[in-house]
């Protein structure tokens, strides 16, 4: 027989590669298919292309059913790992897109550090640059925490605007040039059931965990504890979101300046997402420490960190400053947080953050394939 | 040797042996389950399974319709060709309509059949993410309950006086022990991986035979108790075999290594001749024959050669076909002679009949004139790439075993019952399935007679 054939039963180096050959014998067994997206999406093919495999990362959430489940996971000879090899092909697809690349490696090598390396030259900077723009102490208390003494408001909107909005074309254009790799029309995006269906897979996290089929008790509780931490952190973050969408509302459309009142509707939300913040991040670094490092890319540990912490204390620091805002400490406060927060934009493209965006586009895609007639063998 | 007897010892780590360790357990024995494998690749062939037959008069979660005990029973006469003992077959086929629920009750989850599997929906009870999620439930659930586990626990030899189990002798990760007990639990499956004894049955061309399970069904346990006097039932000249890629692993393939497309072609051996009709039934009835079929070619391999067509029309296979863009390059890739292949596959094309092509019934598109036909889904193959599968015999199971009474109690060649020594799943299933297989048919013996073993043993032992 040729000698060609031999190769499947290695595991491969480039993580599209190896997704082909695991995919390959998950295709001929299809024992988990119950699971989770990724397995009736792999149903639908005969082979796979690499944008095949990156789409099918993105449905995947390493959740490690599929893994204890597998007759053919390590030490066995096919050695399929599908968790780990998707979440590699996730990494790559998150670092592929992310600029400048250099800040990638220096974040794969330590998250904390670099985190906080960050948000401290950021801090140092604001501070100069408003210490030397003004005559009188910044540790003296504002009267009525007025924010925009301490930094005017046109500074703060330009320079988080334009990072923001560089942040978020970075990760729209790698999801469209995702999209369109994957073969799908542009057009596709504006189907609306479609919409309704990956978000509300999306929203509800359908896929993560929901079986938990793990081999101990331990990792059966570490799927359900991950579960809620991902709610608290993903519906934090959209709080607080929420919290400054309404408050730019306010300031443009009626006038209305920061800071509010603790009962206004910016506050109320703002604290709400934050507490989300305070909680959903450290439980989701219990969890990546509890899992199965068998489950995880460990590439992807660093930017992983860099980004739980970056938006604990980004909530940290907003809750802090909203019960001082009336001291003294109100000035350094603020250019704390706002360093953070600045910090938190510019690591968002390199980790987790980004999955946001192409799990979504993975899930559009699931909902409108579900739609179409079944290409595979054996569905008569 | 440990100095305090278990209740109950269970030898085996698969579906069977934690049915019987969680239901002595249950009665309150103290149990010791020995299993030879590392805990990563525990769980005996049961890992390579996905379903359980049951038996059930309404429609279940899971299970659609109703099947009930006759039909189950008229199912298992038809396959077996009447070897199976009566008694135990119904006994098995009642008591499988409450194995689901024993199954959840510690922590298995089912879900509907899986795509592909045509007409089980309404028999088989499917394990959410296959038999290797239900032994990891079961191995958890027995450790809660505290039965005590030990991997890498080969049993060498099981200590009987008279009819009576004194003691087993294991080998624990290469030091020798030795466990006394109350009773026995035998849950250590057939002897398709002990390759020197499937020679002794099936001779040199054993060798080239591929195991589809555990490297650790090696039989020492069943030729120890059939030594010392344990009555034997089942052909032991006789496996379970199909046809799988010959280029799969020795042992361990489990399910992927499987090919489907042989009804969709033809088949033929080293020679290059068909020897045996491809379209006789629908596959799922078929595949379990082509086992033997191949281990009766010379050098026990053969190729199933498909073309162009029938691309998409099967499951797809974890090896890629042998691609070619002609027969005589096809041959050369094989290894087969030009000559003898090329006229076959002529012939065959010449002796095909008109007819509506239908892959998902029995067509009647066949040959005539040909020894063999082929009787359906008789195609030409006339449409490059002509793509081929090399096959050999793999073997699933044994039908070897140990003779039991409707309390999983083993019996002695003199017909009298052993007083302690238990038996369930492979290693007794040939009392059940003395021929052929129904599908998920193993893994219903194992829960129905681990939970009868589980049960009397610990109620022997504890009494």
């Amino acid at each position: 027989m040729r000698a060609a054939d031999a190769p499947l039963l290695q595991p491969l180096d480039e993580p599209v590669d190896e997704g082909v050959r695991i995919m390959t014998i998950c295709n001929a067994c299809r024992y988990c298919e119950g699971y989770c997206a990724v397995f009736p999406a792999m149903e639908r093919r005969l082979s796979f292309s690499e944008a095949d495999i990156r789409y099918l990362a993105n449905l995947c959430h390493s959740c490690g059913d599929c893994l204890y489940a597998c007759q053919y996971a390590p030490p066995h000879a096919f050695g399929v790992n599908v968790p780990r090899t998707l979440a590699r092909v996730r990494g790559e697809t998150y670092r592929a897109y992310a600029w400048p690349a250099w800040l990638g490696e220096v974040l794969g090598r330590s998250g904390v550090l670099t985190a906080l390396a960050l948000a401290a030259v950021i801090a140092a900077s604001l501070w100069v640059g408003v210490s030397s723009s003004r005559s009188e102490d910044l540790f003296h208390a504002v009267p009525g925490a007025r924010f925009y003494s301490v930094i005017p408001h046109g500074v703060m909107f330009f320079v988080f605007g334009a990072v923001g909005l560089f942040v978020v074309a970075t990760m729209f254009t790698g999801v469209l040039g995702a999209w369109s790799d994957m073969g799908e029309e542009r057009t596709a995006l504006a189907d609306p059931m479609a919409w309704k269906t990956a978000l509300g897979d999306a929203f509800s996290l359908r896929y993560l965990g929901g079986h938990a089929t793990a081999c101990t008790d331990e990792l059966d509780r570490t799927a359900s504890l991950r579960r809620a931490a991902h709610h608290l952190t993903f519906y934090g973050f959209l709080l607080c979101f929420a919290a400054t969408t309404v408050a730019a509302v306010y300031h443009s459309a009626f006038g209305w300046e920061a800071p509010y009142d603790y009962l206004s509707l910016p506050v109320l939300l703002g604290t709400a997402g934050g507490v989300g913040l305070l909680i959903g991040p450290p439980l989701l670094y219990v969890c990546r420490r509890r899992a199965d490092p068998l489950t995880l890319d460990s590439a992807q540990a660093g930017a992983g960190d860099a980004l739980i912490l970056l938006l604990f204390l980004t909530s940290a620091t907003g809750l802090l400053l909203l019960v001082l805002r009336e001291t003294s400490a109100m000035a350094i406060l603020l250019v704390v947080h706002l360093a953070i927060v600045m910090a938190l934009f510019i690591v968002l493209p390199y980790g987790k953050f980004a999955h946001s965006f192409y799990r979504l586009a993975a899930l559009l895609r699931y909902a409108l394939e579900s739609r179409r007639p079944h290409r595979s063998a054996d569905e008569a | 040797m440990e100095k305090k007897p278990y209740d109950v010892i269970v030898v085996g780590g698969g579906n069977a042996a934690l049915c019987a360790a969680l239901c002595a357990r249950e009665r309150g024995a103290s149990v010791l389950l020995l299993e030879a494998a590392s805990a990563a690749e525990r769980g005996g062939n049961s890992r390579h399974t996905r379903n359980c037959r049951c038996m059930h008069d309404a429609p279940t979660e899971t299970l659609q319709g109703a099947y009930g005990e006759d039909e189950y029973y008229d199912d298992l006469v038809r396959v077996t060709r009447g070897k199976t003992e009566p008694r135990l077959a119904r006994l098995v086929i009642r008591e499988s309509a409450n194995l689901s629920g024993f199954l959840r009750r510690h922590g298995v989850v089912f879900q509907p059949s899986l795509a592909g599997t045509l007409q089980l929906e309404r028999t088989n009870a499917f394990f959410l993410g296959g038999g290797k999620a239900l032994v990891n439930k079961l191995f958890a659930s027995a450790q809660r309950l505290g039965v005590r586990v030990l991997y890498e626990a080969k049993a060498e030899a099981v200590v009987l006086d008279g009819r009576r189990f004194r003691s087993v002798i294991v080998s624990v990760a290469g030091q020798r022990t030795e466990f006394a007990g109350r009773a026995l639990i035998a849950a250590s499956g057939g002897f398709e991986s002990n390759l020197a004894w499937l020679r002794e049955a099936w001779g040199a061309g054993a060798d080239n035979f591929i195991v589809r399970g555990t490297v650790h069904n090696t039989g020492v346990v069943l030729r120890s108790l059939l030594d010392q006097g344990v009555q034997s039932v089942g052909d032991p000249t006789q496996c379970h075999a199909v046809a799988i890629d010959a280029r799969s692993p020795k042992f361990d393939g489990g399910i992927v290594t499987r090919v489907d497309c042989v009804s969709l072609g033809i088949v033929v051996n080293s020679e290059g001749r068909r020897f045996y009709d491809e379209g006789e039934d629908l596959w799922p009835k078929r595949y379990a024959i082509w086992g033997r079929l191949v281990a009766r070619q010379p050098g026990q391999i053969a190729y199933s050669i498909v073309d162009a067509k029938a691309v998409g029309l099967f499951m797809p296979t974890v090896f890629p076909p042998v691609p070619a863009a002609s027969i005589a390059e096809l041959a050369d890739e094989l290894g087969v002679p030009r000559n003898p292949l090329g006229v076959e596959v002529d012939r065959f094309n010449r002796a095909v009949q008109p007819g509506a092509f239908d892959p998902t019934v029995l067509d009647g598109c066949r040959t005539i004139g040909l020894q063999p036909d082929k009787t359906h889904w008789a195609r030409r193959i006339d449409t490059p790439p002509y793509l081929a599968y090399p096959l050999r015999p793999g073997i699933t199971f044994t039908y070897l075993g140990v003779a039991v009474n409707e309390s999983a109690r083993t019996l002695m060649r003199d017909g009298s019952e052993s007083e302690n020594v238990y038996a369930a799943g492979e290693i007794m299933a040939g009392n059940v399935l003395g021929e052929g297989y129904l599908a998920g048919i193993g893994m219903t013996i194992g829960g129905v007679f681990g939970r009868i073993a589980g049960h009397e043993a610990g109620t022997h032992a504890r009494g």
